[in-house]
């Protein structure tokens, strides 16, 4: 059933990608930044509020009876998403960025003093490096990068010198938003915990494009994001262990996250809702739970498989195009649906605008990954990335639109 | 060019300024240097001036970015040598004017080279592009009148 995945049917799902952009009907490829909605999540949300909204754990009447199962139902969808062995560790936040502040300021703040290390990679998003950058400020702790080859690829032969007995904490990313390099987190998670180091994986680009089992994967928390796996913006994931969430200190303080509030001193409620202070996004999490029902009827394999045969054909033609320089692995199993590019002397603002004059969005930019912007001498690149719906059509867009930025900047 | 908004933006004027920068270079006698970036995009220029009498001596810059940051600021400096800072503001006020849609300001001569910015005004997004030599103008005069005042 999953072989009969056809795109431009799956394409229908999503009004969005219904409409024309400057006269032309839209090409949607900055689906690093954030995916279109299919209908199905829309409608769901829509009905949340129509019928069912109320506060969760907080009423005994009907809504918020409701309002309350369809919360907790989210959140063991989620929990099957990366094959958590219990809902209790899905701790929802606003997304990936909040999921690993929690994580610095919780964990972090616990166990983080001063000369202890944390092992990030140049090849990290703004949010995997800057929280730790305020945890180290505060703590007196230091931070250490893997750095990159020339395809930006972590340079795995240094991390044996990286870990050490004050190497507290790795903090990787399962799959590059600016490149698309997915990482050997099976190499580089059994080192890490050999060393006797926490690992955290960013997964807002991972559990999109690949399914995650976190209970192999031998990680302490893995972070992902809603809105680019088809669900609404403002809702995410932090999977941690159980013992892990258990020990660790709360992150904010409020309704829900406690058990019983005395004068002087609190005790918090059990995991995950410990980590979950105030009203949470109620519509997000059932919205993202929809998402997620919306690609179980798909299948992940049938998205692997497509994302792969598309980018395929895109890197074909994308290698054929005079002056381009495309960063990241060259080889497609090393490379998640992502690909970053510069051409000649066109700006990547440039080559955006042009693009989107012929109906294509893709982004320009330093990605939130400047150090992956230094690393290859360059002030900003140019992102096409695919997701499911796709197309082959939509690839040929883009060359054509690349085409006109030849033209004109010669 | 397919498209004519395309065609207004791009104009052979900007694509010359852009590969052929005027005034791009450190100034050593500057009197005031302003660095400006767009955190958003990258895009960033250093603009140095050398005034002297309320009068700007001699302009230069430093920078990199987009097609519209980098011509938009070379023509600027091409602008701005022999005038009075109360003058340069003005201009800065002109062309601003301009980006936000004015016809008026787009006729203006005294904006030379800079008016084949005017299809800037059509892409929103690119407008912070084409201000940001001018958001630096804008800084070095007010630190050029401080200095002048203390």
């Amino acid at each position: 059933m999953t072989s009969a995945f056809d795109p431009h049917r799956a394409r229908e799902d999503f009004p969005a990608l219904q409409q024309s952009v400057n006269g032309m009907p839209l090409a949607y490829l900055d689906n690093a930044a954030t995916s279109q909605k299919p209908r199905a999540v829309l409608d769901v949300m829509d009905a949340y509020y129509e019928h069912d909204n109320a506060n969760v754990h907080r009423g005994i009447h009907e809504l918020s009876r409701r309002a309350t199962e369809a919360y907790e139902a989210a959140r063991v969808k989620a929990a099957r998403w990366i094959n958590a062995a219990s809902a209790d560790e899905i701790v929802w936040t606003r997304g990936t960025t909040e999921a690993i502040n929690l994580v610095a300021a919780s964990w972090g703040l616990d166990n983080i003093g001063p000369g202890d290390e944390i092992l990030l990679s140049v090849l990290e998003h703004h949010s995997n490096i800057v929280p730790w950058q305020i945890l180290a400020a505060r703590t007196g702790a230091t931070i250490r990068y893997i750095e990159l080859d020339d395809q930006g690829r972590l340079l795995l032969d240094d991390l044996p010198r990286l870990l050490g007995e004050r190497t507290k904490i790795v903090a990787i990313s399962h799959v590059s938003n600016a490149l698309g390099t997915v990482n050997p987190l099976h190499e580089i998670i059994p080192a890490a915990k050999a060393a006797g180091a926490v690992v955290l994986v960013d997964g807002a680009q991972g559990a999109v494009h690949s399914s995650v089992d976190v209970q192999t994967l031998g990680a302490d928390f893995y972070a992902f994001s809603g809105h680019k796996m088809c669900g609404p913006t403002g809702i995410g994931v932090l999977w941690g262990r159980r013992d892990m969430l258990e020990r660790m200190s709360p992150y904010q303080g409020g309704g829900e996250m406690i058990h019983i509030v005395g004068r002087d001193a609190s005790s918090w409620a059990a995991v995950p809702h410990k980590f979950e202070a105030g009203t949470p996004n109620i519509a997000g999490a059932i919205g993202l739970g929809a998402a997620i029902d919306y690609l179980d009827t798909i299948g992940m394999d049938a998205i692997v498989r497509h994302e792969h045969e598309l980018m395929a054909y895109a890197m074909e033609r994308l290698r054929a195009v005079p002056g381009i320089r495309i960063f990241g692995p060259e080889s497609l199993e090393e490379r998640s649906a992502v690909v970053s590019f510069t051409m000649g002397d066109a700006h990547p603002h440039d080559i955006s605008t042009i693009l989107d004059a012929h109906g294509v969005a893709v982004r320009a930019g330093h990605h939130c990954a400047q150090l992956v912007m230094k690393h290859f001498g360059v002030p900003a690149t140019a992102r096409a990335s695919f997701y499911l719906y796709s197309t082959r059509e939509d690839v040929d867009r883009l060359f054509a639109g690349l085409d006109e930025v030849r033209a004109i900047f010669g | 060019m397919d498209s004519p908004q395309l065609n207004s933006l791009y104009q052979q004027l900007i694509l010359e300024h852009y590969r052929h920068p005027r005034n791009k270079a450190e100034l050593d006698e500057k009197t005031v240097e302003v660095h400006m970036a767009n955190p958003v995009c990258g895009d960033e220029i250093r603009l140095q001036l050398r005034i002297e009498n309320n009068e700007i001596a001699e302009a230069k810059f430093v920078g990199q970015g987009c097609s519209i940051s980098q011509a938009a600021v070379s023509m600027m400096t091409t602008l701005l040598e022999g005038r009075s800072l109360d003058d340069a503001d003005a201009l800065a006020q002109r062309f601003t004017e301009m980006m936000h849609g004015s016809q008026d300001a787009a006729k203006d001569r005294s904006l030379g080279d800079l008016r084949a910015l005017q299809g800037v005004s059509k892409f929103p997004v690119r407008i912070k592009c084409a201000l940001l030599g001018f958001d630096a103008l804008q800084e070095a005069l007010k630190k050029g009148t401080h200095e002048a005042t203390h």
